[in-house]
């Protein structure tokens, strides 16, 4: 008996196709999308807005279902959300009446984790909550309710809750976005070294650019009507990654290929060619 | 000027400010009230002194049963009002989260409680009867719909997050509803219930036209034939106070159950 071993990628995309009707107008948030993310792989999904990364995250997270084609992770087709792919949104989405730590341990009580579990277990998740809350930089907030929180404090308690069951996918849907700058830059450090302390794979959508190389060892980057893949852009920086190397030629480079595919597939064209066509119409006949 | 910084749009206002305003716009009616009715320009059955409201109250609590009275009309708001929440929060919560039970159950919802309650008087008078479940009953047409509403669209403003956190975690529906949806809601449903008990409240003199010799609408009612005005002003004041009282308890309870919606950093 032959055995093929054949390389599997951590998560296969095949042909997504992703329909929205609204009445009569039909909308293409994904045509034809297909993807494979290896383990243990960072990958960033950046694209002007309606290029369906959003979707196309949702999807992988088992949010949302396609209208054709199909999402693979280990090989298996997903139907739905799944424990091994935890999701991170951008806000609202901590439990504001229950504590940091509370919020973190919330998904212990849930019967698919209460299963044949005995006091070995138990011990371990509360080892791996205050892990993570170690690993998060939370432990003087452990008590704390979210709401006494800043933006940055409540997103690494979404993450480390994230993080609780193990999923080897953490799927993130612009978790900074709604973060400032300084805290922002934070995040992607932290936010790297729990890549590396817990060897997942990231996929992660943002409409920052600069975000998306920084944090990405390949960026996708997405093109609206329809929501389709235009191109995906390999990032070379070494890692670990420094902030300094934002400026660097290299990374420059990059950001400026990015962008122009971005605005090339817009549909806006171009801001200057807007600015443009503004003034010749504020301009008198 | 002074005074200016009391114009500004959403301005700030001292606690000491806004106790003294609160405090002149509650004497000021009564001092108008005082002034109107002690200068003998109006006869006393139309309007009675404040002191005369007084005296009949205590005339009323000494001699004539007050607190019988307040009793049983609490009795029958509390008994409305919590079958109509024991009904309205399950199916509430229902409504708000599943669109087909919204689809069947809402837009009847709707039609039903723009019937005025107390046109289903006759009609409880056939189907329940005379009892005191029937003025139960007044009081439960007049809340159970609004409430029904209300539940449902606190329901439905629970962020759609929370529910998709929960569900990549691995949690089933029963305990998305049980753990998130309804824990979520749990602060804004206890107000539902605060505002819904000032209407069951409105609903009492209604209740108590249903063939009752109790209770203080029924003595409104009674005193109205006899005009007896300062015993109707004294069941309004009541009425008033009553729900004024139950309302701070409210606002208690949902400090106490729900302490991280006042603590901030």
């Amino acid at each position: 008996m032959v055995v093929s071993q054949i390389v599997t990628a951590k998560i296969r995309i095949g042909a997504a196709q992703k329909v929205f009707r609204d009445g009569a107008r039909e909308v293409r948030a994904l045509n034809d999308v297909s993807l494979e993310i290896q383990a243990n792989e960072f990958v960033t999904l950046v694209g002007a807005s309606g290029c369906g990364k959003s979707t196309l995250l949702r999807a992988i997270g088992g949010l949302e279902t396609l209208t054709a084609g199909k999402i693979e992770v280990d090989g298996r087709s997903i139907a739905g959300p799944g424990v091994e792919r935890a999701m991170v949104f951008q806000h609202y989405s901590l439990y504001p009446w229950l504590t940091v730590s509370e919020n973190i341990r919330f998904s212990r009580q849930f019967s698919v984790n209460r299963r044949d579990v005995t006091s070995a277990d138990v011990e371990i998740a509360s080892g791996r909550a205050d892990a993570l809350l170690r690993l998060m930089g939370l432990q003087a907030f452990a008590r704390a309710y979210p709401n006494q929180l800043s933006g940055g404090m409540q997103q690494r308690t979404a993450i480390a809750r994230a993080l609780m069951s193990r999923p080897s996918i953490l799927v993130m849907d612009e978790p900074f976005g709604a973060l400032d700058a300084q805290t922002r830059e934070l995040m992607h450090d932290l936010l790297l070294h729990v890549f590396k302390m817990e060897s997942t794979t990231i996929v992660f959508v943002t409409h920052d650019v600069d975000e998306a190389i920084y944090l990405g060892q390949r960026v996708v980057v997405m093109a609206p009507n329809p929501g389709r893949i235009d191109s995906i852009v390999p990032v070379p920086l070494p890692a670990p990654r420094e902030q300094d190397m934002k400026l660097s030629p290299q990374f420059l480079q990059l950001k400026k290929q990015i962008l122009e595919r971005i605005r090339a597939t817009s549909g806006l064209g171009s801001s200057k060619d807007l600015l443009e066509q503004l003034t010749r119409e504020a301009a008198p006949a | 000027m002074q005074l200016a910084r009391w114009w500004v749009i959403r301005g700030a206002l001292s606690s000491r400010e806004y106790w003294a305003l609160a405090g002149l716009g509650m004497l000021l009616p009564l001092l108008a009230w005082l002034f109107v009715s002690g200068a003998g320009w109006v006869p006393k059955t139309f309007l009675p002194t404040p002191l005369e409201v007084l005296q009949r109250a205590r005339e009323w609590l000494m001699e004539d049963e007050l607190l019988t009275h307040m009793w049983i009309s609490m009795y029958r708001v509390t008994a409305g009002f919590l079958l109509s929440a024991l009904l309205a929060i399950p199916l509430g919560l229902w409504i708000g989260s599943f669109r087909p039970v919204q689809a069947l159950f809402e837009p009847l919802t709707d039609f039903v409680r723009y019937m005025p309650a107390v046109a289903f008087v006759p009609l409880v008078m056939i189907w329940v009867g005379i009892e005191e479940s029937a003025k139960i009953a007044i009081i439960f047409i007049g809340t159970f719909f609004q409430m029904v509403l209300m539940v449902a669209e606190d329901v439905r403003r629970v962020p759609m997050a929370q529910i998709e956190a929960a569900q990549t975690m691995g949690a089933t529906r029963g305990e998305i509803m049980q753990l998130v949806i309804f824990q979520s809601a749990k602060p804004a449903i206890l107000d539902t219930l605060r505002v819904t008990m000032g209407w069951a409240w409105t609903y009492l003199v209604v209740a108590e036209l249903v063939a009752a010799n109790s209770g203080i609408g029924y003595s409104i009612l009674k005193a109205q034939r006899f005009l007896q005005t300062d015993k109707i002003f004294v069941g309004i004041m009541l009425i008033g106070l009553i729900g004024l009282l139950t309302d701070q308890l409210f606002r208690w309870v949902h400090r106490q159950r729900f302490p991280w919606l006042y603590r901030k950093s």
